[in-house]
Parts: structure tokens; sequence; C-alpha cells
């Protein structure tokens, strides 16, 4: 049985209480009228002049043509002006909504990894299949927490959805072809239904392999291996429509009908990552004395793997999207491109070229520190993915990664760490009657 | 090498794999093994090195890469820069999503080709070859192992008889 250390436990109460204060500023100072909005896009530009950050120097020339331009027309700017309001209020839900999303989809995708891993009875990794269940655990609070930002935005709290704002709605010509399918109610109830099978599956697939280590015979291992079969067919479909509804829909002018499998890839990647990161912690820990070497080395291999995967779904995307450069389309990209270079391609380095050459070599994949260092790295590349996704439909040129935004990870980062840890503690790390366990025990690549 | 050499045969390849680490704990250089498939674990236990042959691979990747982009950047941006399209051919980077499909292509092209070659010419493999093969049966379900004599053919008999070997000869190597 694992024993939640108290340095992790305090370490995680720590993230959770410096990220709500960070973010509590965030939303305190938002500003509530577009004087204040004004004044602090003033202040940031003022700052702008002296500071020496590096992201700022670059925007900054932009910015001053910008403000000289809203100067000049001041008399009929009110809507830009309410405009920025929003975008400036936005920015704490954002930062909020990205790091709740973020975590959440890392133990999704641990779901939909574990889930493989049943359908395909694969032979490595029943040794692991506890720590899954244990990353699958913080489903049930991210997803609950998704679920109430979601609900909080259809009931006006902020803008980060434009098509909930009925004013908009009735004078977008588009919106209201899409209002069949991008209406609140049907859009929580969509919700809803995703959650409730996901969790579903998660907590009954738990129940069966806990209680496969108490019987006499293999019936409840054959019946999680057909839920895991059936979960992933269901897994697959609400994927893709969850990433329409919670991702794409605040760009709602913008389709992309790659997307789903888009998010699908870096969730995946994000939580092989994670598994493989709390691996190598609890073995450091002497918890995993079974898994070894090769574990990691999948693993690893894994992670590669998808990383690339990620890729070509990114380029794949982009470059259709560049080449025939259609307006209504392209118009996503372009606001990308202008306003966060950095993030766009910084997030490009990290998750493709650095584990490309990080991870191709078949030693440093066995490597602990090599696998962990690379794992942060992706882990960061695409919390920024997610940041890259939401962020420019909701604050558009007004984003920096600061207080909120990091709040935003710590808190969740905390308490991500928190839940799954503790729920790790609720059973043995390794599965005993599992009738691949004795083949996991002796892998070796 | 010795020009008498002393060949056991095998019918099963766990048998095999325990003489071969008989032999080498006997300290006797093992010239080589025969096998009709590849007997996982054999080249650790003969103490064989590691293939370098990935690391080939990555450079010959490298240089498709390079190909690829320096002949496009000449063709299509230096040497006759058209608007076909309205794609921006001002610069390399500019118009650089259109290129990519054939960058990787390219890569993938020069990594697999350049390595089967590599492959091919370090284990000395080509058309109208003549087979180096002491014994047909190890096509089909036999496993060979040939040690060089040094003057100690009955130690080395009475050794290979003991590992379950089926069947023992000497031969002159013909080289």
């Amino acid at each position: 049985m694992y024993t939640f250390s108290n340095n992790l436990k305090i370490g995680s109460f720590i993230a959770m209480a410096v990220g709500f204060i960070c973010l509590t500023i965030g939303f305190v100072t938002a500003p509530s009228t577009v004087e204040e909005a004004k004044a602090i896009v003033a202040a940031a530009h003022d700052d702008g002049h002296g500071g020496g950050h590096g992201e700022e120097a670059t925007g900054h020339t932009e910015e001053d043509a910008h403000g000289a331009a809203a100067s000049h027309d001041e008399s009929h700017d009110a809507a830009h002006d309410e405009h920025l309001l929003h975008q400036l209020q936005n920015r704490p839900w954002s930062a909020l909504y990205v790091a709740a999303f973020f975590f959440f989809m890392i133990s999704l995708g641990v779901l939909a990894f574990y889930a493989i891993q049943r359908a395909a009875q694969a032979g490595w990794s029943p040794l692991l299949f506890r720590v899954m269940e244990g990353i699958t655990a913080y489903l049930v609070p991210g997803g609950i927490i998704v679920f109430v930002i979601l609900v909080l935005s259809v009931l006006h709290m902020n803008h980060m959805f434009v098509w909930m704002d009925a004013d908009v709605v009735a004078h977008d010509k588009l919106l209201q072809g899409k209002a069949g399918y991008l209406n609140p109610t049907f859009f929580l109830v969509r919700a809803a239904i995703f959650l409730g099978g996901w969790i579903f599956y998660r907590q009954y697939s738990r129940k069966l392999s806990l209680a496969q280590d108490e019987s006499e015979d293999n019936t409840n291992f054959v019946k999680n291996f057909r839920w895991s079969a059936a979960f992933l067919v269901f897994y697959l479909v609400t994927e893709s429509m969850m990433s329409w509804d919670w991702i794409m829909s605040v760009d709602p002018h913008w389709f992309s009908t790659l997307f789903g499998w888009y998010v699908f890839a870096s969730m995946f990647v994000s939580g092989i990552t994670v598994i493989a990161m709390i691996s190598i912690y609890l073995k450091s820990k002497g918890y995993l004395e079974n898994v070894n070497d090769s574990h990691i080395h999948d693993l690893a291999k894994f992670m590669f793997g998808i990383s690339i995967f990620w890729t070509y779904l990114w380029f794949a995307q982009f470059m259709l999207i560049w080449y025939a450069n259609i307006p209504e389309e392209v118009t996503y990209f372009v606001a990308r491109l202008e306003d966060y270079r950095l993030p766009f391609f910084g997030m490009l380095a990290m998750n493709f070229i650095f584990p490309l050459l990080v991870l191709m070599n078949s030693d440093y994949k066995r490597v602990n520190w090599f696998v962990i260092m690379a794992g942060i790295i992706v882990l960061l590349g695409h919390y920024l993915d997610v940041f890259n996704m939401i962020m420019p439909a909701t604050v558009g040129d007004q984003w920096y990664i600061g207080l909120p935004e990091i709040g935003g990870i710590l808190f969740f980062g905390g308490l991500f760490v928190y839940w799954v840890f503790n729920a790790l503690t609720k059973a043995p790390l390794q599965p005993k009657r599992n009738p691949f366990i004795e083949e996991s025990r002796q892998f070796h690549y | 090498m010795a020009s008498k050499v002393i060949q056991a045969l095998y019918t099963d390849d766990d048998v095999l794999m325990h003489a071969v680490k008989k032999v080498r704990a006997e300290h006797h250089h093992i010239e080589e093994v025969y096998t009709p498939f590849p007997v996982h674990g054999l080249d650790k236990a003969m103490g064989l090195e590691d293939t370098r042959i990935a690391i080939t691979s990555f450079i010959y990747g490298c240089l498709g890469l390079t190909v690829a982009i320096v002949m496009m950047n000449f063709i299509m941006i230096d040497d006759w820069p058209q608007d076909i399209g309205g794609k921006p051919s001002f610069s390399y980077i500019e118009n650089m999503p259109a290129f990519v499909p054939v960058m990787f292509e390219l890569t993938v092209f020069f990594a697999a080709h350049l390595m089967v070659i590599t492959f091919y010419l370090r284990s000395r493999m080509w058309p109208f070859k003549k087979a180096e093969n002491p014994d047909v049966r190890t096509t089909d379900d036999h496993f060979l192992m040939e040690i060089g004599i040094h003057d100690n053919e009955k130690e080395l008999t009475d050794l290979l008889w003991g590992t379950g070997a089926v069947e023992i000869n000497v031969t002159e190597k013909e080289s």
C-alpha cells in the first residue's frame, strides 16, 4: 500500500492556496467598467517602455500603432472599448478554464490509454493499471469543475463563449444557423452526457479491477475487457464532440474537421507523460518494485510516438488552412500568428522538436531523469497548446502569462496531485489476480 | 583464424543458448552461429557488440532533410521565384509549410534506403553472392555453432557433446 508522503501533501496544499490567491487577485483586478479597462491597457503600455520583458517589447510597436489609431476615431469606438473590456474580464476566467481543462484532459487521456490497454489485452502494462486508475480518479472533481465553469458561462458570468450571448446571436446569421447545435441547454445536456459516460466507465472499471483481485475466476477481468472496448467507441464519439463544444466553440465562426483528433492527441500524450512521471516517482520511493526499465522505456516510446502524432495533426490542420487560405478559415491562424507568435511556435518546439531529439535514442528512454525532463517540457508544451486554443478567442491580444494563468496551473496542479496521490493510497499498487500480471512482471524489452 | 573448425549441430534454440553460454564460460572463441531464425538474446549470449545502424540511419535522415531544403530553396526561391497561386516565394521560411511534405518524405527516403544499403554492405549481401552455409539444414531446423580448433580437438569435442549437440563435424575451413 502506498502512503501519501507528508511533504507532497503539504506541497499540494500550498500550491492550491497560492494558486487560489493568484486566481482571486486575477478576478479582483479584472476591470468592471470600460474606463477601468482602458486605464489597464494604458498602464500596461507605459510599463512596456521601461520594462525589460521580451514579450512586451516585441508587441510594443503594434500596440503603439493601435493606440494611435484608437485615439483617431474615439467617438465611434464604443464597440471596440466594450470588446476590450470583455477581453480583460475574460482573462481570469480563461486562465481558470485553460488550467481546469488541462488537468482534466490529462486524466481523460489516461482513461483512454487505460481502456486501450485493457481492450488490447496488453501484456506489459497491468503493473501500471493502479497508477492509471489513480490518475483517472481526478476525472470526477476535474470534470465537475469544468462543468461548473461551463454552467457559469451559460449563466453569463463571463464572455468566453460568444454564442451564449443572445444579443450577439441576434445580429449574427452564422451563429443563428448553428443555434440548433450551439444553444445553452443542449450544450449543458451534452456536457453532462459526456462526463456522465466517462465517469461511469472510470468508476465501474475501477470497481471491476479491484473485484478481480479478490475473485476466484476471471469474470471481472472479462467484463472489464468488454466495458473497455465499449467505452472506447463511446469515447471516440464524445471526445470529438466535446472538443467542438468546449474548445472549438470559443471560435464559433471557425471549424475544422480534424479538431477532435488534434485535441485527443494532445490529451493522450499528456496523459501518457503523467503516467510515466508518476510511475518513476513511485518507483523512486520504492513502491513499484516490479516496474523495470522496460516499462519506462515503453511509456517513453509512447510519449515519443504520440508527440509526433500530435505534430502530424497540428501540421495537417495548419498546413491545409494555410495552403488554401480561405478567409473564413484562416482568421483562426492569423490571430494566432500575429498575437501569439511565441507561444504558438514555442509550443511546436516543446511538443515536437524537443521530444523528437531527446526521446529518439533507445538508451535515453530508460534514463529516468531524461524521461522526467522530457515529460516536464511536454506537459508545459501541451498547457501552451490549450492556452493557444482558448486564449486568442477569449482575450485576444490582451494575453499575458501572469498571476491568473500561473495561479490556475498551481491551483489545479495542486488539486490534481492531492487527488491522484490520495486515490493511490486506496488500493495496493500491484494488482493481484490480473491474468497478465506475471507477463507484466517479467516484461523485458 | 584457425584453418580447422569444429561444427556442433543442435536442434533446439534453448539448448543452443545454453551451449553458447557454456562455451563462452570455458573461454573458447565462437567464430559463428548459424540459425534458421533469429534467436532472441543470442547476440547478448555471444557477447556481440550492439549494432550502430540506427545511428547511421539518423545521419542519413539529416542528409535527406538537407538535400530537400537545399534543393527546394534553390529551385523555388533562388533560381526562379515565380508567383504560383499567390504562394509567398520571397524566402524559404515564408513558403515552408508547402515544402514540409517533401522534406519529410526525403528524410524518410534517405534514412530508409541508405540504411538498407549500409546493411547490405556491412553484411556482405548482394545478388549472385555465393551462400556461406556450412550445412543446408541450418536454414530449416538445425542450429550450428562453429569454433576454431587450436590443437584442442578432443577437449572441444567432449565439451560440445556435453552441451547437447546432436552431431559434431570437424572440417577444413575454406576461405
